[in-house]
């Protein structure tokens, strides 16, 4: 028997917010029937661009149901940029904490806020994108390597309770080791900064960088970035992916990408696309 | 609030004329059997008995019978003693819906030397015996079937396949611990050479379980140690739990009958009306030829978990084939095995009785789970379109 909190027993055997809104403002839905979850998630904006009502339709287990209900009272109240900030973590927490073997629960939760918020904005899931890893329950190596990322997961059997991967048969446990091991990889070694860079040296810092800081987040995004040149303190790149046609990628090139290079890199750093 | 216990294929009430009969053995004749002594020998006459008692039940002779501590222990003897005993032969067959205590063992020893067979069954949970037949060889050191499945309930045909694989001249084991007490068992009627038994799922206490070893079965122990069972299981005997298991025994020999009639009757009872009020339920497991208090029954579009924390509010405990309450992911390997399919696996719930169930408590969850059922598929989007996709007639 699983240890449930009251506030997940609460949540599950008085669930918030069943049912469907008709002509919803966004609608999220993950998971499958093979899968044994699944999650429909809709919201409606009111004229501040708040979410004034969010409902739920949940196929599977207690901790489903009881992460789904917490879901919609969490965001009701929040403009989207707020309700985005949501993690699977938050979701366990208002909970009051969930077994660990069930957070892929809380992380069903997130993604279907996600896929809402993005249903909104008219963008396509991003499901689709990445490498299916584990076939079973058609986990990709993005959402793997998020999970790992965000929730600092060490183990196969982590990563399983996160999002499921590697639950099934278990022929992908290798490559999800090296998913593990190559985001814990990312983390742990800080390029230290010399007081005084060669052109080597720099150029090569500046690689470290994209690769471990820049890189991912865009990649979570669909886009991907290209070191040109470098000449001085002047860094030309290319952005590619969605990255190429998304018409904020020159703030991402500003904000992001340039900030990042000055902070780890050196200050005097200027980055121009190509 | 009162508990409904439909949940006797897991583990079963120590019944009282058990428990009555094994308290003097703990703090009052609570000599060791191996003792010169008469005190440790009033022990030892009543072990005599209740191995005559536990021989009784499935027709046995009285020096074919072995104390172990459990189920699993019995499985890993029987099978570790076969591959030992036959050591030319390193081929293994089984099905693939055995209790964990024969699937990974074997699954361990395929991984160890020994070449594994896993015969297949059919959607109604049915044994491919031509697949078993066609599969054995010189090399086949054992064949291990369950007697009756405890998921689905669905009951092999052992007589058949115990004899003719005992023709052939391999050792044949059966996992009996769900059929022995439901069913009639007469080992002299099959070509079983090991046989394993269970305690607690016969209302004798946890902790207790039997292994039959026919007469002249090459044999060795997996506990060695001193001299108990005639050298076949070392460690000195849980006295009280042997003379419970052989109290439990002569007991089940007399209420066989009523399982099969009474039981029988409710589970009917129980499955029907379920089916009757609650719309798109399957049944796991061939009607036809099924353990009579069992019943496994697949509710679609909803998941299992679910289902029983909300029975489990009403005081109802039952058990699930579903991936989420046992912490894997994916639906028990029986229901997998069977090709459930997954609009129902994920859903399925099993009610397994005994005769301590009354006909008010199975009214008791007749009329308590339809609106368990019917509130959980209102939460669920698999549900609402599949209701949507139906003629109006159907809503």
């Amino acid at each position: 028997m699983w240890e449930y909190t009251d506030k997940v027993k609460d949540h599950f055997l008085n669930p918030r917010n069943v049912g469907e809104i008709e002509n919803p403002d966004g609608v999220g839905e993950i998971g499958s029937l093979a899968c044994g979850d699944a999650l429909k998630l809709y919201f409606k904006l009111d004229e501040n661009k708040r979410i004034s009502e969010a409902k739920f339709q949940t196929f599977g287990c207690a901790s489903a149901i009881a992460s789904s209900s917490a879901l919609t009272e969490m965001i009701k109240g929040l403009t989207l940029e707020e309700a985005a900030k949501i993690t699977n973590e938050d979701i366990a927490a208002y909970l009051g904490g969930l077994p660990r073997e069930k957070m892929h629960c809380s992380v069903m939760g997130r993604d279907a806020l996600e896929h809402a918020i993005a249903d909104y904005r008219g963008h396509k899931p991003k499901k689709s994108e990445g490498r299916i890893v584990c076939e079973c329950f058609g986990v990709t190596d993005l959402e793997i390597e998020r999970a790992v990322r965000e929730n600092n997961l060490k183990t196969i059997d982590d990563v399983t309770a996160y999002v499921k991967a590697g639950g099934g048969c278990g022929n992908c446990h290798d490559n999800i080791r090296k998913i593990i091991d190559s985001v814990s990889g990312q983390v742990r070694p800080e390029p230290q900064k010399p007081a005084r860079l060669t052109t080597i040296q720099k150029i090569k810092l500046i690689e470290e960088t994209l690769e471990r800081e820049i890189r991912p987040a865009l990649k979570k995004d669909g886009g991907d970035i290209e070191l040109l040149d470098v000449d001085g303190n002047r860094v030309f790149v290319k952005l590619r992916g969605t990255c190429a046609t998304c018409k904020a990628s020159q703030v991402t090139l500003k904000h992001y990408v340039e900030s990042k290079l000055k902070e780890l890199v050196t200050p005097e750093i200027v980055v121009t696309e190509e | 609030m009162k508990t409904v216990y439909v949940d006797n294929n897991a583990t079963t009430r120590v019944a009282p004329e058990v428990l009555e009969a094994m308290l003097p053995y703990f703090s009052e004749y609570y000599g060791n059997p191996s003792s010169m002594h008469s005190f440790g020998g009033q022990a030892a006459k009543k072990i005599k008995t209740a191995r005559s008692a536990v021989a009784g039940l499935i027709g046995a002779a009285p020096e074919e019978i072995v104390f172990t501590s459990c189920g699993t222990e019995s499985d890993s003897t029987a099978i570790r003693a076969a591959i030992d005993s036959n050591p030319e032969k390193r081929h293994i067959i089984t099905t693939r819906v055995e209790h964990p205590a024969i699937k990974n063992l074997c699954e361990h020893l395929g991984k160890n030397g020994c070449r594994l067979t896993v015969v297949p069954v059919d959607g109604s949970g049915r044994l491919d015996t031509d697949y078993l037949m066609k599969n054995l060889s010189e090399d086949t050191a054992v064949v291990s079937v369950m007697w009756a499945n405890n998921e689905s309930g669905v009951i092999f045909p052992i007589e058949e396949i115990s004899q003719a694989v005992r023709e052939r001249s391999i050792l044949f084991h059966t996992d009996a611990v769900q059929a022995a007490g439901k069913i009639p068992i007469n080992i002299g009627r099959t070509g079983v050479d090991l046989l394993s038994l269970s305690g607690h799922k016969i209302h004798a206490p946890k902790g207790i379980g039997v292994l039959y070893v026919r007469k002249g079965t090459k044999f060795s122990p997996f506990l060695i140690g001193g001299h108990q069972e005639i050298g076949r299981r070392g460690g000195t005997e849980n006295v009280p739990a042997i003379i419970g298991l052989g109290k439990a025994c002569e007991l089940a020999a007399g209420h066989i009958e009523e399982e099969n009639t009474r039981v029988r009757g409710l589970r009917d009872k129980l499955e029907n009306e379920i089916i009757k009020r609650v719309p798109q339920v399957i049944v796991n497991g061939d009607r036809n030829r099924r353990l009579p208090n069992t019943t496994s029954l697949g509710f679609e579009y909803i998941e299992g978990e679910a289902i029983l924390l909300m029975m489990d509010a009403l005081g109802i405990c039952a058990s699930s084939g579903s991936a989420c309450t046992s912490g894997s992911l994916e639906p028990s390997h029986v229901l997998r095995a069977m090709g459930v399919p997954f609009t129902a696996a994920h859903g399925s719930i099993r009610f397994s009785l005994s005769i301590y169930n009354t006909e008010a408590e199975i009214d008791y969850i007749i009329e308590n789970l339809p609106p368990i059922i019917a509130r959980l598929r209102q939460m669920s989007p698999f549900w609402q379109d599949f209701i949507q996709k139906q003629p109006a007639a159907g809503r």
